[in-house]
């Protein structure tokens, strides 16, 4: 039986460092390859040495698939192919491609530039690894070499998201990604077609979670942020430059418009403003709004949000600022909330989930003092809110990603293990499938059962189709006779002669006589005419000829002949002969006519 | 006609050029009969190949053909079609055939056999195809022709068998058609020897339902809905079949089911059906509920739609299911997690407003059974909570609609739907946004809303778009709230709306006037507060100008009209303020009983009652002027004078009547324009001496001519006899006209053609109103009608005579009024003309302006409805707007929003452009056709056929054509 074999090198029963092998049909794929923000050593990277203990990747992997930007799923990449090396194609969407190495290059700067480390990727290495990437388009299938193709699908969660579709022969693999199955205000929903892969891969981030509709959490953020800029208050709005970001800004600029709001918003520039700029170019990844307005205006071309200077934080008057990083622990974020901190009527709203130690945290827990660097104390006056936004898949919606793609198995990846656990039961309860979560360097083994595609001679089905009836029912299976050929590959079926003629086999026949013992007195060719009488009367619906110059009778291609046995002029040898087609009918001549023959015939 | 046999005979003529001369005589025959069948004949021998016959056969596709010669086509193209080889050229003739055989007045029960005929021998598909097509054709034209029909049902039931998807697809379609449920068929026998035997057309059909193509799949349900259509019970076992279908991987398959679906569902709601997988079982409706609830996650957003709108038409599903559709568990780490509007709710009940809203606010609760969590709910579960929050809006308006027409039909589910409403007020698209604020006044009369909804519902009147704030304060119009707070908090987003949005205020003075009178023991309390009243010091007065004081005004006004306690609390200057407001706002402000208080009461006179005594006093003001025959000259037009003013003064006072007052109105000065210029001194003068003289007459003439117009057009709701009346006097106004121009002139040949021009119309006048002509016996048409045989055969001369003498002896006709008659009329909102600051642009640009304006009982206000843009210097354009700039908030309303382009040549000062709104009327719907094209002797306006009347305001805009600079 053929296998799929699933190895996760990360995010197997973890979030972070994504990084996925696949083995199908032959084809050796990985799937992201991604670092783990929590490690600082080696462990930040997928452990390559489990694919080879020295040595390049090249001859070990057919390909590289990338979902999308984040660097949990593609921050090992300029690491992989060009430390470890790897020379073959990497594949991920345009809008991926054009942001990954914005990303990466600002990764390699905290890390080699702010913290010191040495040993790491250069920013050549970066151009280099992105020389080696092949874009991908939505729904485009793409030939990587003769067997195996990929497909990209639309995945939400961030521009340029996409699951994938591997495919090799009639076996295939659905590899997520991070998805979201709700659209949001920039993006729309992850969609894929009944495509019923042999395996699916699915991230399982929220596998416990099921949330409250953003319409809710959307109109509370907004409402918050309309009170208190009409209050006269400035609200503080810390954010990771990519992704969540845009959808805000596209929301409070929606808003803003529809409301007609003079108050300026701002965002911290930097890198942020290259990446709107991508946001802008890449319209077709968008919601269905974006698309449709994009002629009149497009959105991402903010009108009331400006880039932000220093200097602005001490403007009087109402604003909103958006700062990274989004979890108050260092940068602009920070400086601009102590400057704001004393004030009741600022307000600091916290979009997403802050790590344990960072300021975020301790505000959110309700810490109204803070101790800084230097001894000094930050009362906290301002209002803190907290407000989820976030981009994956909740347990709903990985089941309705399975109903609609139909997989005959499930493999659950990102995420913590206890929760996988949970999903696991639930799809192997909803869908009865099996459902696997293997941890990182545990490896699946997944067999399948393709079908097996087999050409048939056009003849030959005509034939058959003569025989019986018009149409094929789907409701009545009908059975046809014919030669497997297997040769050089393929399989074909075709009918018995043509068969012996490409192999060239003469024909042979076999045929099964039997003799039959009969007593009776009358003359050789009266027997014979008596045994024709009987056999016409019993045999109904067959043809029985009479042959009286060979002294025979044939039924159907079945031949009775009659001889005298040369010791008693009364008992008759009946001589059968029937070839192995008429094998039934012959047997059960045999038997009839060793019963003998009815004393009155008619 | 004309034109049209103009038309004919042309073509008649090419045909016959197209003939060379040379060509046999026997066919010369054939072209003599006037028929196209010939001229395709010798086109269908001339083409040397396929394509230059598929040429012709195109060519011929585009002429229609008349339904005599149809036959003689048809019977050509057979024979074509019998020679011809080529398959795309038999498609071709097939296709006409079906095209000609749906000819008007053409029976074409003549070439059924034929195209059966064909069927049998015809080899290729498509053709066959396109065959059943044609034979669909004829049998939808002969629905009664029951063997025919029988033939055609058998036709198709033996083609179903083919192996080509559009045979089968077309033979689906015929039976769906043309089956019926009485005649059992049998079934091709060849091919399924075993099921021989006789069996309806559903089950027929039916077994389509699992065909290997989707498409035949899809025209097989699709046949099976066009049985239903026609009114034939669809059996209830296909139900399951129809339903394995919803998961086809095919949308088209998948839309078409879940139609099916429904179709089954409404037939048998109440049946039983047994769940799978368990022992239970269900209503019919309830289990196709909860399937196609299903659909609404489906993977195509066709379907998606499809399934919301049908959830919608669902009425007699359960209670307990609706209420799932709307069920959403939320669990946070396998916790159990309570949604915001359960927060919400929460927090409304237990008395704290507005929380901290700290981090972990929405903290997971209880612990939840990992075994009890259903991730996929079955069944209806929260179909409209995703519907919803579909990523196309097309999704989310088809789940608003139907949200809509299941709360209208549950109250309880209205309750429980208010929540997700008011969270689409949030939605992206305004389209959505606009829906379900309409879907929430619709179901919102019997709830009440909370303080938490109020102010979400609130919070869209800071919208940009004007529509969306109508819409709110039409919503706001018809909602009620639950505690004085919720008043005070409407009241406050009101005032805030007023002050960002001056333009509203008409709007929002309005919303109050309802909000007030529904709530009165609500604003009771915050009387001394609005007011800014105190117990001990005198306030100071409140500016009576302030649009803001005004709308707390009339929002204490309203309360104070059902709560006669209030008053007491008023200070002196609120008395004052209530008598200005009740006089100059008297539609929004109510009368009130204030007892006890020197000011006053004059008001309570026009009480409720008063509609009833404005329209007898109406009345009686009609009757008085019906006597006017019998008063002197002087005296009647003094009548008539006064009655016109106190008209006037009614229709401002009444709005309800301001139509009729003002129509009669109208009339009158018609009336007494036409008694001033009969009596005026020059008819007892020699002609030539009375050139002068008749300028006054021959302006009045005029004038009556346009308010004729005006009467006829402006006004909605008149009956015939208004018209007539309205016509006649029209009449009497070209009488005088001729009868002047004759007394100009010094010959009368001119006027020989206006005199037959004139007659005309009295002819149509005639024709037009036969069954009104009673009423005018006495009239002055009546007179003219009763001379009409002597009129039309004698001379210019004398008829002028009779006509001068007819026309002073003639009386004013009584008028009676209609029902309900309104008056059109127009507001332009926008440019308020209180602009100082010009609107700049550079000489031979254009510059936009932005046209807002309401317009009340226009019909058809697409086609009559024009803006006109006058220049200082004299120029006038006229402007035809957009269909799509006018909308439709309400009967009898329209809003038209859009643009005009100015443009000018440079200016050294800024000036003013005058913008108004101008009704077109077309008089060829009127009764003279006739007078149309005489220009010569009238002037222009009344001449036209087309004319315009403004009908509103004109406003005045400030515009700066600057010089270009070069």
């Amino acid at each position: 039986m053929p296998e799929i074999k699933v190895t996760p090198l990360g995010a197997g029963q973890d979030v972070g460092r994504s990084c996925i092998l696949v083995s199908i049909g032959g084809k050796n794929i990985m799937l992201d390859c991604g670092m783990h923000m929590g490690f600082n050593d080696d462990r930040r990277f997928p452990d390559f040495s489990y694919i080879t203990q020295n040595g390049r990747l090249t001859e070990f992997l057919d390909c590289v698939i990338i979902s999308h930007f984040h660097l949990d799923h593609c921050g090992a990449l300029p690491y992989m192919s060009e430390m470890v090396g790897y020379d073959g194609p990497i594949y991920m969407t345009h809008p991926t491609k054009a942001i990954c190495p914005i990303l990466l290059e600002d990764f390699r700067k905290i890390t080699v530039d702010k913290k010191g480390e040495t040993n790491f990727f250069t920013s050549q290495m970066i151009k280099d690894c992105m020389k080696k990437v092949v874009p991908l388009n939505l729904h485009q299938t793409v030939q990587v070499d003769e067997e195996l193709e990929i497909k990209a699908y639309y995945a939400g969660h961030v521009l340029g998201a996409a699951m994938v579709q591997i495919k090799v022969g009639s076996e295939s693999v659905v590899y997520t990604g991070d998805y979201n199955m709700t659209p949001d205000r920039h993006l729309g929903a992850a969609w894929i077609d009944k495509c019923r892969p042999d395996l699916l891969i699915s991230e399982s981030t929220y596998a416990t979670t099921i949330r409250d509709s953003k319409r809710c959490r959307e109109r509370d953020f907004l409402k918050k942020v309309h009170e208190t800029v009409e209050r006269g208050g400035k609200v503080l709005i810390p954010v990771f430059a990519l992704g969540r970001a845009q959808e805000l800004c596209i929301l409070l600029e929606t808003f803003w418009e529809r409301m007609n709001l003079k108050a300026p918003i701002y965002f911290s520039t930097g890198m942020t403003e290259k990446a709107n700029h991508y946001y802008k170019l890449f319209i077709t990844w968008t919601n269905q709004k974006i698309r449709k307005t994009f002629v009149q205006r497009n959105m991402f071309e903010f009108k009331h949000i400006k880039p932000f200077d220093r200097s602005y934080a001490d403007n009087p008057g109402p604003m909103v600022v958006f700062a990274t990083p989004g979890m108050l622990h260092a940068g602009q974020s920070l400086q601009i909330f102590k400057k704001w901190a004393g004030n009741e009527k600022n307000m600091v709203i916290m979009p997403g989930y802050c790590v344990q130690g960072t300021i975020g945290h301790k505000i959110l827990n309700g810490q109204r003092k803070l101790e800084l660097e230097g001894r000094s104390t930050l009362e906290v006056k301002l209002q803190v809110e907290y407000m989820s936004f976030s981009a994956h898949a909740d347990a709903k919606g990985i089941m309705q990603l399975i109903r609609m793609a139909e997989p005959r198995n499930m493999l659950l990846v990102h995420g913590e293990a206890v929760k996988m656990e949970f999903l696991k039961g639930k799809i192997e309860q909803e869908f009865s499938i099996d459902c696997y979560m293997p941890a990182n360097g545990e490896t699946t083994t997944v067999t399948t059962n393709p079908n097996v595609p087999v050409d048939i001679s056009l003849n030959l089905l005509k034939r058959e189709m003569s025989l019986g009836g018009t149409l094929p029912d789907p409701k009545k299976p009908r059975t046809m006779h014919g030669t497997l050929i297997m040769k050089e590959n393929s399989l074909r079926l075709v009918s018995p002669e043509q068969a012996m003629k490409e192999l060239g086999l003469s024909e042979h026949h076999l045929r099964f006589t039997c003799r039959v013992q009969l007593q009776d007195p009358h003359s050789d060719a009266d027997t014979l005419h008596r045994i024709y009488m009987h056999l016409k009367s019993v045999l109904k619906g067959y043809t029985t000829q009479h042959l009286p110059d060979s002294m025979s009778v044939m039924v159907e291609s079945i031949v009775v002949k009659v001889s005298s046995s040369t010791e008693d002029p009364n008992t008759k040898v009946l001589l059968l002969s029937w070839s192995y087609q008429d094998e039934e009918l012959g047997s059960f001549l045999s038997t009839l006519l060793k019963k003998g023959l009815p004393s009155v015939l008619c | 006609m004309a034109a049209h046999l103009k038309k004919r005979v042309y073509e008649e003529y090419s045909k016959v050029i197209q003939i060379p001369p040379e060509e046999a005589p026997q066919k010369k025959l054939r072209l003599s009969k006037p028929s196209k069948s010939a001229a395709l004949h010798i086109d269908l021998c001339k083409a040397s190949g396929s394509t230059e016959a598929l040429q012709y056969l195109l060519q011929f596709a585009r002429k229609s053909v008349e339904a005599d010669s149809v036959e003689g086509v048809i019977r050509i193209l057979l024979e074509h079609y019998y020679k011809e080889t080529d398959n795309s050229v038999r498609l071709k003739i097939v296709s006409l055939l079906g095209l000609l055989s749906k000819t008007k007045g053409f029976s074409p029960d003549c070439i059924v056999d034929d195209a059966i005929n064909a069927l049998t021998t015809e080899k290729s598909h498509q053709v066959l195809a396109q065959l059943m097509d044609t034979l669909l054709v004829i049998g939808s034209r002969l629905p009664d022709n029951l063997s025919v029909r029988q033939r055609l049902i058998e036709m198709a039931c033996k083609h179903l068998a083919d192996t080509y998807f559009g045979v089968r697809n077309k033979c689906l379609e015929v039976l769906g058609h043309l089956g019926t449920v009485d005649s059992p068929l049998s079934r091709d026998g060849e091919a399924h020897p075993s099921l021989s035997g006789l069996r309806d057309v559903q089950s027929v059909i039916s077994d389509y339902f699992g065909d290997q193509e989707p498409r035949v799949r899809t025209a097989a349900i699709k046949a099976m809905l066009q049985l239903h259509e026609r009114g034939m019970k669809i059996n209830q076992i296909i139900y399951e079949q129809a339903c394995r279908l919803l998961s086809d991987d095919y949308e088209q398959v998948r839309s078409a089911a879940v139609q099916m679906v429904w179709v089954l569902s409404q037939l048998y709601p109440e049946s039983i059906v047994p769940i799978p997988s368990s022992n239970e079982e269900v209503r019919l409706v309830d289990d196709s509920f909860g399937k196609i609830s299903h659909m609404v996650n489906d993977g195509s957003w066709m379907v998606r739609v499809q399934a919301a709108k049908t959830l919608g038409s669902m009425l007699q599903v359960s209670h307990y299911f609706l209420e799932q559709t709307l069920d959403k568990k939320l669990m946070s780490d396998l916790r159990r997690k309570r949604t915001a509007h359960e927060r919400a709710k929460e927090l409304y009940a237990s008395g704290e407003f507005s929380s901290g809203r700290k981090w972990a606010d929405d903290a997971p609760k209880e612990r939840l059974d990992t075994n009890a969590v259903n991730l996929i709910a079955s069944g209806a579960c929260g179909a409209f909570v995703h519907g919803l929050e579909d990523e196309m809006y097309e999704v989310r308006i088809a789940a608003v609609e139907a949200l809509s027409l299941l709360a209208q039909s549950s109250p309880s589910f209205a309750e429980k739907c208010l929540d997700f409403l008011v969270d689409m007020f949030n939605d992206e698209i305004e389209e959505v946004r606009l829906q379900s604020i309409h879907v929430l006044r619709e179901i919102s009369t019997n709830i009440i809303l909370r303080e938490d909804q109020l102010d979400t519902v609130l919070g869209g009147l800071g919208d940009k778009s004007r529509d969306i704030r109508e819409a709110l304060h039409e919503l706001i119009c018809y909602t009620n709230v639950s505690n004085k707070e919720c008043v005070q908090l409407a009241l406050l987003e009101l005032l805030k709306n007023l002050n960002k949005y001056p333009t509203d205020r008409n709007s929002v003075w309005k919303c109050l006037k309802f909000l007030g009178s529904r709530h009165p023991t609500l604003v009771l309390p915050l009387v001394p507060e609005l007011l800014s009243t105190h117990p001990y010091f005198d306030t100071p007065e409140p500016d009576m100008d302030d649009p803001a004081y005004i709308a707390v005004l009339v929002l204490v006004f309203n309360a104070a009209q059902a709560c006669p306690t209030m008053s007491s609390l008023f200070s002196d200057h609120t008395f004052r303020h209530y008598t200005y407001l009740r006089d100059s706002l008297s539609h929004l402000v109510p009368a009130l009983r204030l007892a006890g208080r020197g000011v006053d009461l004059v008001g309570s006179a026009a009480g409720p009652g008063s509609v009833e005594s404005a329209q007898v006093f109406l009345q009686d003001s009609l009757n008085r002027t019906n006597t006017i025959h019998s008063l002197e000259a002087p005296g009647s037009q003094d009548l008539l004078d006064f009655t016109i003013r106190d008209l006037q003064r009614l229709g401002e006072l009444q709005t309800e009547l301001a139509g009729a007052a003002d129509f009669c109105a109208t009339y009158l000065r018609c009336q007494l324009l036409l008694m001033k210029a009969l009596q005026e001194k020059f008819w007892n003068m020699a002609v030539p001496l009375c050139l002068k003289q008749n300028v006054m007459a021959t302006a009045a003439a005029r004038q009556i001519l346009e308010e004729t117009y005006k009467l006829e057009f402006v006004y909605s709701g008149l009956e015939s006899r208004q018209v007539a009346t309205v016509h006649h006097v029209r009449l009497q106004a070209r009488a005088l006209q001729l009868v002047l121009t004759a007394r100009t002139r010094k010959g009368l040949e001119p006027l020989v053609s206006s005199c037959d021009k004139f007659l005309q119309e009295v002819d149509s006048f005639q024709r037009q109103f036969l069954t009104e002509l009673p009423h005018f016996q006495e009239s002055f048409v009546g007179k003219l009608l009763e001379l009409m045989p002597r009129l039309s055969s004698c001379k210019t001369v004398e008829l002028i005579k009779i006509l001068q003498s007819t026309l002073r002896q003639s009386s004013m006709l009584p008028l009676t009024l209609p029902q309900q008659l309104h008056r059109a009329t127009a507001t332009i909102i926008e440019p308020t003309g209180e602009s100082d600051n010009p609107l700049k642009f550079t000489t031979g640009l254009v510059v936009a302006l932005d046209i807002d304006a309401t317009l009340e009982h226009v019909q058809d206000p697409q086609s009559r409805v024009k803006v006109q843009v006058l220049y200082p210097d004299g120029q006038a354009h006229v402007i035809t707007p957009k269909p799509g700039d006018f909308r439709k908030p309400g009967p009898d309303r329209h809003r038209l929003i859009t643009q005009v382009y100015l443009s000018h040549s440079a200016w050294t000062d800024p000036g003013h452009v005058e913008v108004s709104l101008l009704l077109a009327y077309s008089s060829s719907t009127s009764s003279k056709p006739s007078w149309a094209d005489n220009t010569d002797s009238l002037p222009p306006p009344e001449g036209a056929i087309e004319g315009t009347i403004p009908f509103s305001k004109s406003v005045k805009v400030l515009i700066m054509p600057k010089p270009a600079r070069r």
